[in-house]
């Protein structure tokens, strides 16, 4: 039942939040001074060519009437038309969204299988050589610019190595489009040519992407698990002979994870920030490309578009977030 | 077999702190009968922790050292058997543990009942020697006849620390029942493996006095039928009156008197305990405190540690400590100078 009220909650908060979002989105990219339509026009148009787009696009209004005709147009999925490409952006992000997911979850699937893990060991191992050696890794990972790596990574495994492809998301057409998430793409075309190419594009920007995202979990699951070590109920266990494994893998690590589970939930967020450099390294036709290329342009309309999708993805994974907490931690719940 | 169950002897515990080497255990000598309930009694920070956590193999990996002495339970020095043997076959099955917090001694995000047959999978009687030795890093499964088996036992022991609604209880979260139920819980947990010893660190110290008679009472009542005995510290000298069969008396690290309960109320020997039982509240109202404070147990004083706030002590006092001596059947004392004269006040 707490439950529920819990899950409703965060719901109810969903909307608010992203109606929030759009109005902060859209009031910078306004007071940005800039103006749009001069450079969609070119440089040749007249005053009055200028002035025709400007009621085009609706841009004469005051700024109120513009955020409430966008509001709404957003609302039933209309980001309005690109002012580069002149098409609908909902076409161009629909693309490229499913890129982006994909490449996100991979990195945060890599960064926390690794990262749990190697986090209890240097918990468990404290002071060890593991732990001094992991806490020069996880130092590293958070110190690193993704784009550094990026480029560090195609120098040596795609140039040097070659065991790689050095950019892009596939040779050639890719797997039919089901999902738009080619690994699942190519699974369910029975192609194992195809879903290896597939997962050699993918391993170094997914890699460029999860070792900070993996350096976070990691001290983030350490801490957790100290706290959870030096506990009365460890204590205890340990008084009763519960096996060493039991107590540190499955009660020791449950409890760590409820702090991790909300990193996790950050870590998305950054994920989708580093995107847009790690796509533009590996060109990586997908959200964060999309967003350099409008930002290049002054593409008012995309820049917005990206900005509000992205936020809605972090709110979104935040709300999975406060649902697993729940589940996780029954405190919460019950 | 040996009619003792448990015999501490010359047991030297050291803990690394950051002003220096803690002497937290001097030398010190504990013995239990089989069955019997023992109190542990002394100050805060005396050792009776140190001294229950260094019985069941769980000090503190890093800063604890023992340095010298022997644990012979059941006719095995526990000091000498590896450290796994004792994971598998010792703790929770031999000798079993009630913690002194009730409220963080249950794992937050478990149902009491996932962790109570998470103890049985592992200890329960069920399981013959060979098979609880097996390692802990092999996976293992509980089996459904087992399961059954054990579980039926979980809830006729609830029913026995008079539990109400047992099923119910088991489904629960630990923050959902109070801390008079967990810590019967905790006796149901301790008794369930059918242990020889059980360890009560202080188990009433977290709870509501009207609370703590009931659970003295379950304790001792459940112990006696099954023969259990039971190792209890506490500092308050009248809980450890109405439930033990013999008391040991700790000060500053070193065990002082050990004494059947009777006699050692009666007839204190050590000035400390002597003092220490005049230190009660009486019905006149006057409290008589003893001079001067505990003793740093990064220096603490040679030979008796209680020598500088002793009447009675004299020079031997501060240079050698005195061997055990018996004053009385089954009463052994440590000074040089035992207290002969009846106190002027026996407890209730």
């Amino acid at each position: 039942m707490k439950f529920l009220v819990l899950v409703v909650n965060r719901c109810l908060w969903f909307l608010p939040t992203v109606l929030g979002l759009m109005v902060i989105t859209f009031t910078i990219s306004h007071l940005i001074p800039a103006d749009p339509i001069a450079a969609a026009a070119g440089e040749n148009a007249t005053a009055e060519q200028i002035a025709a787009l400007r009621v085009k696009f609706g841009l004469d209004q005051p700024i109120y009437v513009q955020l409430y005709r966008y509001v709404l147009a957003v609302a039933q999925g209309d980001f309005g038309i690109s002012l580069y490409t002149q098409r609908p952006i909902v076409f161009d992000i629909a693309t490229r969204l499913p890129a982006t997911l994909e490449l996100t979850f991979v990195a945060v699937l890599i960064a926390a299988t690794l990262g749990i893990p190697l986090g209890v060991l240097s918990a468990t191992h404290r002071n060890s050589p593991l732990d001094h050696v992991l806490r020069v890794i996880t130092v590293s990972g958070l110190a690193i610019a993704a784009f550094w790596l990026a480029i560090l990574f195609q120098l040596l495994f795609a140039m040097k190595l070659g065991w790689t492809p050095l950019q892009g998301r596939v040779d050639g057409w890719g797997p039919d489009s089901v999902t738009g998430f080619f690994l699942i793409d190519a699974v369910l075309m029975g192609d194992l040519e195809i879903l290896q190419d597939v997962a050699a594009h993918m391993i170094l920007p997914a890699a460029t992407l999860a070792f900070p995202a993996m350096a976070t979990i990691v001290r983030f699951t350490r801490a957790g698990v100290l706290e959870a070590i030096n506990s009365n109920y460890v204590m205890y266990e340990e008084a009763m002979g519960f096996p060493r494994r039991i107590i540190v893998w499955k009660y020791v690590l449950r409890n760590a994870l409820i702090g991790t589970v909300t990193q996790i939930g950050l870590i998305f967020g950054i994920l989708i920030a580093n995107g847009v450099v790690v796509e533009a390294v590996f060109d990586w036709p997908g959200l964060g490309l999309y967003a350099v290329s409008s930002i290049l342009q002054s593409d008012y309309n995309g820049i917005m578009a990206f900005a509000i999708i992205a936020g809605v993805i972090f709110i979104v994974v935040n709300l999975l977030v406060d649902i697993t907490h729940g589940l996780i931690d029954p405190r919460e719940s019950r | 077999m040996t009619a003792e169950l448990l015999r501490v002897r010359d047991l030297a515990v050291s803990f690394a702190t950051e002003g220096g080497t803690a002497k937290v255990l001097d030398r010190v000598n504990l013995t239990i009968g089989r069955g019997q309930i023992v109190g542990l009694v002394g100050e805060s920070g005396c050792g009776k922790t140190t001294l229950a956590r260094s019985i069941l193999g769980v000090l503190p990996r890093n800063s604890a050292q023992i340095g010298s002495g022997s644990i012979v339970f059941d006719d095995a020095d526990l000091l000498k058997v590896d450290p796994a043997t004792l994971e598998r076959t010792v703790r929770g099955r031999q000798i079993s543990f009630i913690p002194q917090d009730p409220y963080g001694s249950f794992n937050p995000v478990f149902t009491i009942g996932s962790q109570i047959m998470e103890l049985m999978k592992w200890k329960s009687p069920e399981l013959n020697d060979r098979q609880a030795a097996r390692s802990g890093w092999l996976p293992r499964f509980h089996g459904r006849q087992r399961y059954r088996a054990d579980r039926q036992r979980v809830l006729e022991m609830l029913a026995a620390v008079q539990l109400p609604n047992p099923d119910a209880i088991l489904a629960k979260y630990p923050h959902e029942v109070s801390g008079g139920q967990r810590q019967r819980l905790m006796i149901a947990m301790a008794l369930l493996t059918e242990p020889k010893l059980i360890i009560a660190d202080e188990p009433t110290t977290a709870l509501d006095v009207t609370i703590q008679a009931q659970i003295l009472k379950l304790l001792r009542q459940l112990a006696t039928g099954r023969g259990v005995a039971v190792l209890f510290t506490t500092h308050d000298l009248g809980t450890a009156y109405e439930i033990c069969d013999r008391i040991t008396v700790m000060y500053a690290g070193q065990e002082m008197e050990e004494a059947p309960s009777e006699g050692f109320f009666n007839r204190p020997s050590h000035p400390y305990t002597s003092r220490l039982l005049r230190s009660l509240p009486s019905n006149d109202g006057g409290l008589v405190g003893i001079p001067g404070e505990i003793p740093s147990l990064v220096n603490p004083p040679i030979g008796c540690r209680f020598h500088p706030r002793c009447e009675y002590a004299t020079e031997i006092c501060c240079s050698q400590r005195p061997e055990p001596h018996d004053v009385g059947v089954d009463h052994v004392v440590r000074c040089y100078h035992p207290v002969t004269e009846k106190p002027k006040q026996a407890v209730q």
